[in-house]
C-alpha cells in the first residue's frame, strides 16, 4: 500500500528526514517511536502532502507516486492524518465541517453525497460509539475543546471518512485512561484486511491496546531499528539510549 | 463606446455590456442637465424646484475628504447624469414591450422579468442605468394597497406621499453626495405599505449600470405606515471597464408606529481588475427613521463589489421603544477599499440598537469599519451592542475599526466588542487533509465567519450571497 524509499525532507534549511525507508501492506499496523524532534510528525506531514517541504526520494501509495498529488487528493484517496495538535477553526460548525469533508471525499470517490438528515444519523451513531456528546458536534470546530476532546474528534473523523491509510500522530497523548481505551477500541473496530495504520506514539500503553505488527524506531531522520510488538515493550523499559 | 470592456477578469461574470441605443443628457453638471432630467421624466414643477434648490446648495458644499480610501478627483463636468435605453423612454410599459435585449440582460443576471414564476414570491423593480425598465407583480400588490413602483412614477402618481417624505430623512443639504443626488437623481424604487399590512412578498430592486461615462444616481424611498411590515432587497452589478464609475445613491426609510422595515443589500458592482484598474465608486447615503413608537429598521448588507465602498446605513431611533439593527459583511480583495459602518442615533426612550459587522480583507485591500453610536440625553434606558470582527487573508491587506461612542445618558449602556483573526496556512492544511480543496476550505471558513449576518438575509438570497462571498475571495489564499 505504501512504499517509501530513501525519503529526505528539508524545510527552512533544516534537513529533517535523511533517507527513510518504510513499507506498509494492507491490514498491517505499524508503530513509530522515537525521541522528540526525530522527525515523526514531519513524516506524517510529508505523507499527507503539507506544503513547504523540499522532498527527495520516492513515495508510492497503491502504486501511484504521491509527489504529484495535492493534500486534498491524497485525503480523497484515503490517506488520513490524525493531527498531534488539531487546529481550532472559529466560526465553523463541527457538523458542517464533518459533512463538507465527508461529501468531498465521497464525491471524489464517485459516491453520492449525503443529505443533511442521513449525515446527522450517521454522525450521531459514530459519535456515540466514541462516547462523544452530541453537543460537541454543534460547537465550533475544536474551539475550546479540551486536549482529549480534540483527539477524540480526530478519531471520529477517521471513522467517518473511512480512510485506507490512517496515520495517528500521538493520538494517545492527552487522553485519560478511559478515553485511551475508547480510542483504542475505535481503532481496533475499524481495523480490517484492507486498511493500514501508522501509529506514532511515545508510550507502550497504547500499543497494549492496539497490537502493532511492526515497531520502528525513528532517530535523527532515519529508521534505525525495526522489530515486532516486543520492541515497544523493551523500549519502555530501557529507553532509546541503548540503540540511538 | 469609448472604453473597451475588459476581458481579463474572469471571476466577475456580470461584466458584459448590453448594446442598446441610449438617450443621454447633455454632458456635465448644470442647471440645463437638471432641467433635462426633470423634463424627460415629465416631472411636476415642485420636483424641479426641489432639484434646483439642491443644486444651489451643492455649489457651496465641499466634497468630503475625511474617509480612508482616497480617490482621484472626480471631474463632475465630464460625466453624463442621465442615460437610458431609447426604448425605455416611454415608461410605463407592459413587459412584452420591453426591448428584448434588456430582458435578455436581466435573464443573464439571473433576474428573469418575464418568467416571473422562477423568482416566485419576489416582486422586482429593474433599474437599468437611469430608468426603471420594469416592475413585476404590481397588480397583486395593488390589491392590498401596497405601492411598489419606480420613484419617477411615484412622483407623478403619488405626489402627496413623495412630497411628505422625500428628503425627510436625508435633508437636501445633508452632505455633498446626498445633495448631488437630490439634484440629479434619476430613478430608484418607491414603496408604500399601508397601515396594518404585511407585505406578502419580498420586494426587490435590481440596479444595473450599463452605459459608460455615466454616473448612476439612485433614489429610493420606503414608507412603512403604522403596524405594517416589509422586507426589501437590492442587488447591483455593472460591466467591467477600466474607467471608474460613480454610483451615488440616497435611500430613505420611514417606519411609523409599530412598523418594521427589513432592508437587505447584496452589492456586487464591478470591483476593478486585479491591478486596481476600473471599478465602481459606491458612495451611498442610506438612512432610516424609526419615527413611530415600537418601530424597527434592520439593515443587512453584503458588500463584495466596487472599487471603493463608502457608506453608513443608519438608524434614527426617534420613537420610544424603537429598534435599529445593522448587519454587515464587507469583503475587499485585490485593491478594493471599503470604509463602511453605521450610525445609530438614540433619541427616544428604551431604544435599542445592535451592530454586527464582519470585515474580510484579502490581497492588497483595505477594510475599515467606522461607526457612531450616540445616545442623547432623553433616550433613557437605551442600549447598544456592537460587535466588529475582522478577518485577514495574507499579509498585505489591512483592517481597521473606528467606533465613535457618545453616551449622554447614565441609564443607558453601550457595549463594544472587536476581534481580528487571520486565516492561516495551518487551518487550510487541516481542511485540505480532510479532503476539502482550497476554495471549499476558504469558503467554509469565511462563511463560518459571516454566518450571523448571512442568516439575516431572506432565504432565497442567502444561498446566492454565500456563493458570492466565496467567489469574491477566490484565489486569495495560497
Ligand atoms: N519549519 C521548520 N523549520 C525548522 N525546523 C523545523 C521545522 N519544522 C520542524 N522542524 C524541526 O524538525 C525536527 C523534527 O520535528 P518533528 O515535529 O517532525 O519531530 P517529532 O519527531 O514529531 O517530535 P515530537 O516527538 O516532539 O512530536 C525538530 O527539531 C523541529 O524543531
Ligand atoms: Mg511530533
Amino acid at each position: 500500500m505504501l512504499n517509501i524509499k530513501n525519503l529526505e525532507a528539508t524545510i527552512d534549511n533544516k534537513h529533517i528526514l535523511k533517507g527513510l525507508n518504510l513499507n506498509i501492506k494492507p491490514g498491517e499496523v505499524h508503530a513509530i517511536m522515537g525521541p522528540n524532534g526525530s522527525g515523526k510528525s514531519t513524516l506524517a506531514n510529508v505523507l499527507s502532502g503539507k506544503n513547504g517541504y523540499e522532498i527527495k526520494g520516492d513515495i508510492k501509495y497503491n502504486g501511484e507516486s504521491l509527489s504529484e498529488l495535492s493534500t486534498e487528493e491524497r485525503a480523497q484517496k484515503g490517506i488520513f492524518l490524525a493531527f498531534q495538535y488539531p487546529l481550532e477553526i472559529p466560526g465553523v460548525n463541527t457538523n458542517t465541517f464533518l459533512r463538507t469533508s465527508l461529501n468531498s471525499v465521497r464525491k471524489a470517490q464517485g459516491d453520492k453525497e449525503l443529505d443533511t438528515l442521513t449525515f446527522l444519523k450517521l454522525i450521531k451513531e459514530k459519535a456515540s460509539e466514541l462516547g462523544i456528546d452530541e453537543k460537541f458536534l454543534s460547537r465550533q470546530l475544536n474551539v475550546g475543546f479540551s486536549g482529549g476532546e480534540k483527539k477524540k474528534n480526530e478519531i471520529l473523523q477517521m471513522k467517518l471518512l473511512q480512510p485506507k491509510l490512517s496515520i495517528l500522530d500521538e493520538t494517545d497523548s492527552g487522553l485519560d485512561i478511559d478515553a485511551l481505551r475508547i480510542v483504542a477500541d475505535g481503532v481496533n473496530s475499524y481495523k480490517s484486511k484492507e486498511n493500514a495504520f501508522l501509529i506514532i506514539t511515545h508510550y507502550q500503553r497504547l500499543l497494549d491496546y492496539i497490537k502493532p505488527d511492526y515497531v520502528h524506531v525513528l532517530s535523527n531522520g532515519k529508521i534505525i531499528k525495526t522489530g515486532d510488538a516486543d520492541l515497544g515493550v523493551q523500549l519502555e523499559k530501557t529507553g532509546y539510549s541503548n540503540i540511538v | 463606446m469609448k472604453t473597451e470592456d475588459l476581458k481579463n477578469n474572469k471571476d466577475y461574470k456580470y461584466g458584459f455590456t448590453t448594446d442598446v441605443e441610449n438617450v443621454r443628457s447633455p454632458k456635465g453638471l448644470s442647471e440645463e442637465t437638471i432641467r433635462f432630467i426633470s423634463n424627460i421624466k415629465k416631472e411636476p414643477n415642485w420636483m424641479l424646484e426641489w432639484r434646483l434648490k439642491a443644486f444651489n446648495r451643492l455649489k457651496v458644499l465641499k466634497e468630503p475628504d475625511w474617509q480612508k480610501p482616497k480617490y482621484p478627483k472626480i471631474d463632475y463636468q465630464d460625466l453624463y447624469y442621465y442615460s437610458a435605453p431609447k426604448s425605455a423612454s416611454e415608461k410605463p410599459k407592459s413587459l412584452d414591450e420591453i426591448d428584448p435585449k434588456i430582458l435578455e440582460t436581466y435573464k443573464k443576471l439571473g433576474i428573469p422579468l418575464v418568467e416571473q414564476k422562477r423568482l416566485n414570491g419576489i416582486a422586482v423593480d429593474a433599474v437599468f442605468d437611469s430608468v426603471s425598465v420594469a416592475t413585476t407583480f404590481k397588480d397583486e400588490l395593488t390589491k392590498k394597497g401596497i405601492i411598489f413602483c419606480s420613484i419617477s412614477e411615484a412622483i407623478q402618481k403619488h405626489p402627496d406621499l413623495v412630497k411628505k417624505y422625500l428628503g425627510s430623512v436625508i435633508p437636501i443639504s445633508d452632505h455633498y453626495f446626498a445633495t448631488l443626488n437630490s439634484a440629479v437623481f434619476t430613478d430608484g424604487s418607491f414603496v408604500y405599505i399601508p397601515p396594518n399590512t404585511k407585505c406578502p412578498m419580498e420586494l426587490s430592486t435590481y440596479f444595473r449600470i450599463n452605459a459608460s461615462e455615466t454616473g448612476q444616481f439612485e433614489r429610493t424611498l420606503i414608507i412603512a405606515d403604522k403596524g405594517s411590515y416589509v422586507s426589501y432587497l437590492e442587488g447591483c452589478t455593472a460591466p467591467m471597464r477600466d474607467e471608474n464609475q460613480l454610483h451615488a445613491a440616497n435611500v430613505e426609510l420611514v417606519a411609523l408606529d409599530d412598523a418594521e422595515i427589513k432592508y437587505s443589500t447584496v452589492q456586487n458592482w464591478y470591483p476593478g481588475d486585479e491591478k486596481g484598474v476600473g471599478g465602481i465608486y459606491n458612495f451611498v447615503t442610506k438612512r432610516g427613521a424609526c419615527r413611530g413608537k415600537n418601530s424597527k429598521i434592520s439593515w443587512t448588507q453584503v458588500e463584495t463589489g466596487s472599487a471603493i465602498t463608502w457608506k453608513y446605513p443608519s438608524c434614527i431611533l426617534q420613537g420610544d421603544n424603537s429598534v435599529g439593527e445593522f448587519y454587515s459583511i464587507a469583503i475587499t480583495n485585490n485593491f478594493q477599499k471599503a470604509d463602511t459602518g453605521t450610525k445609530m442615533i438614540h433619541l427616544g426612550k428604551n431604544t435599542k440598537s445592535k451592530i454586527i459587522s464582519k470585515g474580510i480583507s484579502a490581497g492588497n485591500a483595505d477594510n475599515m469599519y467606522r461607526g457612531l453610536v450616540e445616545i442623547k440625553n432623553k433616550a433613557i434606558n437605551s442600549r447598544n451592542y456592537t460587535q466588529c470582527d475582522s478577518l485577514l487573508m495574507g499579509n498585505k491587506c489591512g483592517a481597521h475599526t473606528i467606533p465613535y461612542i457618545k453616551n449622554n445618558n447614565a441609564t443607558s449602556t453601550i457595549e463594544h466588542e472587536a476581534t481580528t483573526t487571520k486565516i492561516n496556512e495551518e487551518q487550510l492544511y487541516y481542511c485540505n487533509q480532510r479532503g476539502l480543496d482550497q476554495e471549499e476550505a476558504v469558503s467554509l471558513i469565511v462563511n463560518g465567519f459571516c454566518k450571523e449576518v448571512l442568516q439575516q438575509l431572506p432565504m432565497e438570497f442567502a444561498v446566492e450571497a454565500q456563493k458570492l462571498v466565496a467567489i469574491s475571495l477566490e484565489g486569495s489564499v495560497g
